[in-house]
């Protein structure tokens, strides 16, 4: 058996590669290029990692304690704000947006109007103290811009515009606090808000971001997470199983996507019924105050919201 | 589909739960920073049988029931610092009592140390180690959050006294006493800390706490054990002196904060240490500020940093810059008497003579002209210390203890030369001379002229072929364990006798399969091969192009991604050849067996069959899987003789010649694209028997025309491949590249050369460099030419394996063979890199779905990060197992022959005080040294002794021998001149 010799030709049969021959051992400063520079940039680089929070350690658990599928803690209020005719504000973990609507009403503007349908007006605000940087946005800036549009374009479908010929229905969201999800906490406030406004809609529409971490998908990202993994957010209508919105502004592969993409979807079945019960408890609360005027006002039913 | 759920939680909580703090970044912006956790109730604690978590069953349990002073059994959990300090003791095989792991000591050593929190990690994961690690910051009987006046670390020993009472009430709760029974013996959760505060507030909490010290003096290896401790635990290192009363002997290094800003503003600057191998008191820094590394000269300077270590350097003003000596000191013979015990004082007069000593060296250095930046070192980022085989040096042991067991302190030699010794405590000390000892490094004070270090392990005796052996896979990181058993579980379960099944439609293995048995394929490897992972195909086809392919082994048919086999591979990242043993990444099993592409028994393969005209050139390719059955291997040899043998007409050796012309023509045109045809010392090593391997001889490579014909077509192979993955997966595919050197490299090459032989060495690009090293010539000396390719190759980079997203396309070209893609794909046995290319492969040509963590590039760079390491280190570590059986043949036949071993030595380096040569017969470099200084000239590369001026290129003729170092038992090759001066009495 002399393998030895054999093994160590082996190393050599692709005797090309260079670093089979760059000898290492002697001193480098001489004649060599220090070929341990290229070692010394990676080994740097992960001085640098070590600082970084691990995104979903071994345990299991994400940076803030919870596991891959859990949402965030939602809460969600419909009080009465100034003289909107619909509000709402929802909150997402420490992501939270105010929406109020106005409407449907009579269009401001003779050019904005549409002959059969009525038209739909988002108008997005950041609060320069809602992030951990105070930044002010205009409100021409294109990426509230961009958050408007794809409100805008997720409720088009869902509210039944076409009962409201030329008339103009006033969507004003204005984020609070963000902390990661802030599209998809737009969308949820707003429907809420549109229903708390009575204005009729096809379905609700629930919003859920989702990401993966190397294999690993999560929901309901963070700031730090989304960040730092691929992610995209789902609006999906659980009565009618359709899906009003995809975005995706990272790169993911179309392997994993299918994946994170029925998650989301899986998941806004969960906040639908967290907004019905808000709606349910909020309209029986009317209820009980409208009977309190109108003696023996009916009991109200689950029936509208099955 | 899985449970999704949401956390619901009042807003009372907000308190423990949501933490606001201020950052700063790296531009000065201050930002306000507001995180929240989430607080649960099933994390779970890990002990088996417990009523409450039943999901986990890491620890026993009852616990440990060994130690004396825990009769009813006890779990330890130790805090952080017991980590940071005593690594080595948690992780000797000895030390196993089921420890408890708090998130909070996990995060803290990870914040503090990556290397000891990768280890940490490797621990938990190990089977022997009870180890398991309890997430007590989102539990909600244990989170804490910082009081006002707290700092951080009293935080955390706040929160991990917290987890040990939790733990010891959670025992309790859940194992109540049941009615007629003794009540249950409850185990006690252990605090483990070396933090006397730390301890004293514990006890009035009513915790059991104990310092690492006392628990292993408990325990029943303790003797060996305690000497694993690290230094920092024992406070009484010198206990006659006062510390106060020792003087500096280092400056101090600058606040942290202050070198940081320092580095920032442009005033210092930061690189990676690098010692100089033939002069202790000098080392290098490259920095990026400077074309040349700054140098650092005498110890003052180089202020406790040690090789690797990434440092902060202050420049002198340009007036007190050197040129690096031309001189050869060794720390062994400077420092032969230094006392172990009281080098540490500096009013010593021993300590004193040292000085003095080093001080003149330092002085007579007459230092050439050529200057460089020279500076000092004002603070440490980051110590890259690890554990370092040393020898112990004899003398400094008190000889009246040479047989007592009683504590002392001695100096170990790390068998590299690049390090300082190392001062430590044993108590085995003179059962430990004459052997390979594991030392670590745990400080360095300014007091200390050397560092202060542990003992880890003893490996064995001096030359003996184990010792040698675990201690050249240590230093050089290789993971030498055998599989475990979760690895071995992913095997095919049929093992030896698994077979490819027979052709069906319906069996998975030939799914999408072609059937390529009937080709006429063979193998070439060298003798021995066992695993053959490439075998070779080649037939005229109708249209007079000639189909030729490359079939390699199909790993990824065994080695699914996401398994313990493959992390293991992933980890270990290549084979790694020793002269006498292979370390495998892949169980035997696989390697040399199931992928082996052994003759006459069929095997599953990954084929790339080309179309290619007569001239080489490509018409079209394509990639299968397929099951082949080879019908030959041969060795380099055999293949040569068949094909030369014009008798031979069979199919078989027509295959073989066609491949051959086709090589030929593929070599030609890659030549002609500016390939460079490089050249490294390679010597083969005879060895006696399988038995003793003992090695009879070492002579030289041969390289034949097979050899050239595997490898052009693995190139080719690879290219292809290369090309096909890259363009399936932009931004994931696994590559690999050779960046092209930086002229500067090349300067003082250039420089020898045009001075000593006037030759040029035109290094604009790879074909230029090639046809000029074709031009370096010396008639007489047909051995030169391979000599400045060989010092050529070492001015160059390393290639290196990359994530084709992660850099800049024009980036992605290979200097030494002319391509402007590359990949490994030609050895999936022994090659993590081309297992990821393989899997890539067969996604591209839709066989399988691409695994979900190759389209992740960052998990695709981590992993690559790690073979490229693997790889550099199984490289040096093969080289220096070749060069310690070179050694071994010397001696041997300095035995055999009484007589002294004499080659022919090129000259490649002077000093003033000896010239470094090359014995291209041996592949060994040495150093010949004079006893005194020489007439030096350093512009011209000579140094004549006597009437005989030696330079650069020189050949002479060097009495080589192997003698011991008298005081380390370091084995150590001595060279003199024999030609054209005896140099023996100089």
């Amino acid at each position: 058996m002399d393998w030895g010799i054999a093994t160590l030709d082996t190393a050599a049969d692709i005797g090309m590669e260079l670093d089979a021959l760059c000898a290492p051992k002697l001193e480098q400063s001489s004649l060599s290029g220090d070929n341990s520079h290229t070692a010394h940039v990676i080994l740097y680089s992960s001085t640098i990692m070590a600082s970084r929070v691990e995104i979903l350690n071994e345990g299991g658990f994400r940076s803030d304690g919870r596991r891959q599928y859990e949402l965030r803690s939602i809460e969600i209020d419909l009080s009465q704000q100034g003289h909107a005719d619909g509000s709402a504000t929802f909150t997402h973990g420490l992501t939270q947006v105010l929406v109020s609507v106005f409407g449907p009403r009579e269009a401001k503007m003779r050019s904005q109007t549409i002959h059969d349908r009525a038209n739909i007006n988002v108008e997005l605000s950041i609060a320069a103290f809602s992030a951990g940087d105070r930044r002010k946005r205009s409100r021409g800036d294109k990426r509230v811009l961009e958050l408007a549009a794809a409100i805008k374009s997720t409720f088009e479908p869902v509210i039944q515009t076409s009962l409201y010929p030329r008339s103009q229905i006033d969507i004003f969201v204005q984020v609070v606090q963000q902390d990661g999800g802030l599209l998809q906490a737009c969308i949820n406030a707003t429907t809420v808000a549109l229903m708390s406004a009575g204005i009729p809609m096809i379905d609700f529409v629930c919003a859920v971001s989702g990401g993966v971490h190397s294999t690993s998908p999560l929901l309901d990202l963070t700031m730090l997470e989304e960040n730092d993994v691929p992610n995209l957010t789902v609006a999906m209508m659980p009565k009618t199983k359709k899906v009003s919105l995809v975005t995706m502004e990272t790169r993911l592969h179309v392997d994993r996507f299918e994946e994170v993409f029925k998650l989301a979807a899986e998941a806004g079945q969960a906040i639908h019924g967290e907004m019905k019960a808000a709606i349910l408890k909020w309209s029986k609360s009317l209820v009980k105050t409208m009977g309190q005027d109108r003696e023996g006002g009916g009991e109200m039913d689950d029936v509208g919201f099955e | 589909m899985v449970e999704i759920s949401i956390l619901k939680r009042p807003r009372t909580e907000a308190v423990v739960t949501q933490r606001k703090f201020f950052k700063k970044t790296a531009r000065g912006k201050v930002i306000k920073v507001l995180r929240e956790r989430y607080l649960r109730d099933d994390v779970s604690c890990g002990i088996d049988h417990c009523r409450e978590c039943t999901d986990a069953h890491a620890l026993p349990v009852s616990g440990a029931l060994e130690h004396p002073s825990f009769p009813n059994g006890h779990f330890i959990l130790p805090d952080t610092n017991v980590f940071l300090s005593q690594m080595d003791l948690v992780e000797s095989p000895l030390f196993n009592p089921p420890i408890i792991l708090l998130q909070t000591v996990l995060e803290e050593v990870r914040h503090r140390s990556l290397p000891l929190y990768n280890r940490l990690k490797a621990l938990t994961k190990m089977d022997e180690k009870k180890i398991w690690v309890f997430y007590n910051e989102y539990r909600s009987e244990t989170a804490i959050i910082r009081e006002e006046g707290e700092t951080p670390n009293d935080r955390n020993d706040r929160g991990i006294r917290k987890a040990t009472a939790w733990y010891n009430s959670h025992i309790k709760v859940n194992r109540p006493p049941i009615r007629g029974q003794a009540s249950p013996k409850l185990p006690t959760v252990v605090l483990l800390t070396e933090d006397a505060a730390n301890r004293q507030k514990a006890e009035k909490e009513g915790l059991t706490s104990v310092s690492v010290r006392n628990y292993v003096e408990g325990m029943k290896d303790a003797t060996q054990l305690l000497d694993l401790l690290a230094a920092e635990g024992t406070f009484d290192i010198e206990p006659t002196r006062a510390a106060a009363g020792r003087q500096a002997l280092y400056p101090d290094y600058l606040p942290t904060a202050t070198f940081v800003a320092g580095v920032k503003a442009g005033q210092l600057h930061q690189g990676h240490f690098n010692a100089n191998q033939y002069n202790y008191l000098e080392g290098s820094v490259p920095v990026p500020a400077f074309s040349k590394p700054v140098l650092l000269v005498g110890r003052e300077n180089m202020n406790r940093a040690v090789d690797g270590d990434i440092v902060v350097v202050e420049v002198f003003d340009e007036k007190e810059w050197k040129a690096p000596a031309d001189e050869v000191v060794d720390q062994d013979t400077t420092l032969k008497d230094d006392d172990a015990e009281d080098s540490a004082d500096e009013a010593d007069v021993e300590g004193h003579e040292v000085l003095v000593r080093e001080s003149k060296v330092l002085r007579t250095e007459q230092r050439s002209l050529e200057k460089q930046p020279t500076g000092r070192v004002v603070g440490i980022i980051k110590r890259n210390w690890r554990a370092y085989v040393c020898h112990i040096d004899s003398t400094s042991l008190t000889s009246s203890n040479s047989t007592s067991l009683s504590q002392q302190t001695v100096f170990a030699t790390p068998v590299s030369r690049l390090l300082p010794r190392i001062r430590l405590r044993t108590r085995q000390a003179p059962s430990l001379i004459g052997q390979k000892i594991l030392v670590t490094i745990d400080r360095w004070d300014v007091t200390s002229r050397y560092p202060e270090g542990h003992f880890v392990r003893a490996l064995g005796k001096v030359e003996s072929k184990e010792a040698e052996q675990e201690s050249l896979l240590l230093e050089f990181d290789v993971p030498y364990r055998p599989f475990g058993k979760a690895i071995l579980d992913c095997l095919p379960k049929e093992g030896e006798q698994w077979v490819v099944p027979p052709k069906s439609d319906t069996s998975p293995e030939w799914k999408n399969r072609q059937d390529l048995r009937d080709l006429i394929i063979c193998s070439i490897d060298p003798p021995g091969c066992q695993d053959i992972d490439d075998a070779l195909h080649a037939r005229p086809l109708p249209n007079g192009n000639i189909e030729a392919g490359v079939h390699i082994a199909d790993v990824s048919h065994f080695v699914h991604a996401d398994t313990p086999m493959d992390s293991e591979a992933a980890s270990r990242g290549t084979t790694v050849y020793l002269v006498d043993k292979r370390i495998d990444m892949l169980p035997a099993l696989l390697g040399t067996n199931l992928c082996s592409l052994r003759p006459f028994v069929e095997r599953l393969a990954f084929s790339a069959i080309w179309e290619l005209t007569p001239e080489a050139e490509i018409v079209n390719i394509r990639f299968t899987k397929s099951v082949i059955a080879s019908k030959a291997a041969f060795t380099y040899e055999e293949a040569q003789i068949r094909k030369d043998d014009p008798h031979r007409q069979d199919e078989l050796t027509q295959s073989i010649r066609l491949l051959n012309t086709l090589a030929q023509k593929l070599k030609a045109k890659r030549m002609a694209a500016g390939a460079l045809n490089l050249a490294s010392p390679e010597v083969k090593i005879h060895l006696d028997s399988s038995e003793s391997s003992d090695p009879i001889d070492v002579e030289q490579k041969e390289m034949r025309e097979t050899n050239s014909l595997v490898e052009e077509f693995m190139l080719l192979a690879n290219i292809s491949v290369a090309r096909k993955i890259e363009e399936t997966f932009p931004q994931t595919a696994v590559l690999r590249r050779h960046l092209p050197p930086p002229r500067t490299n090349f300067e003082k090459l250039q420089d020898i050369l045009l001075k000593r032989k006037g030759m040029k060495l035109d290094v604009s690009s790879s074909g230029a460099l090639a046809a000029s090293l074709d031009q370096c010539v010396d008639l007489k000396e047909p051995a030169f030419n391979t000599l400045v390719r060989i010092m050529a190759t070492r001015c160059m980079l390393s290639a290196e394996y990359f994530c084709s997203g992660s850099v800049g396309k024009d980036t992605f070209g290979h200097y030494g063979l002319a391509s402007p893609i590359y990949t490994h794909f030609t050895s999936p046995i022994r090659r993590y890199a081309d297992v990821l290319a393989h899997r890539q492969l067969s996604a591209a040509i839709g066989y399988a779905p691409l695994h979900a963590s190759l389209h992740s590039k960052a998990h695709v760079e981590r992993v690559l990060d790690v073979v490229n390491r693997r790889h550099r280190m199984a490289q040096m570590a093969g080289r220096a197992s070749v060069e310690f059986y070179v050694g071994l043949a010397l001696k041997g036949r300095n035995e055999r022959e009484g007589a002294e071993v004499i080659e022919d030595a090129f000259v490649i380096r002077t000093f003033r005080n000896g010239v470094g040569v090359f014995v291209s017969k041996l592949g060994i470099e040495g150093l010949v040294m004079f006893k005194k200084d020489m007439q030096f000239d350093a512009e011209n590369y000579t140094i004549t002794v006597g009437s005989t001026t030696i330079a650069v290129f020189d050949k002479v003729s060097v009495r080589i021998s192997v003698e011991k170092d008298k005081n380390t038992q370091r084995g150590k090759v001595k060279m003199s001149l024999v030609h054209p001066i005896d140099s023996s009495g100089l």
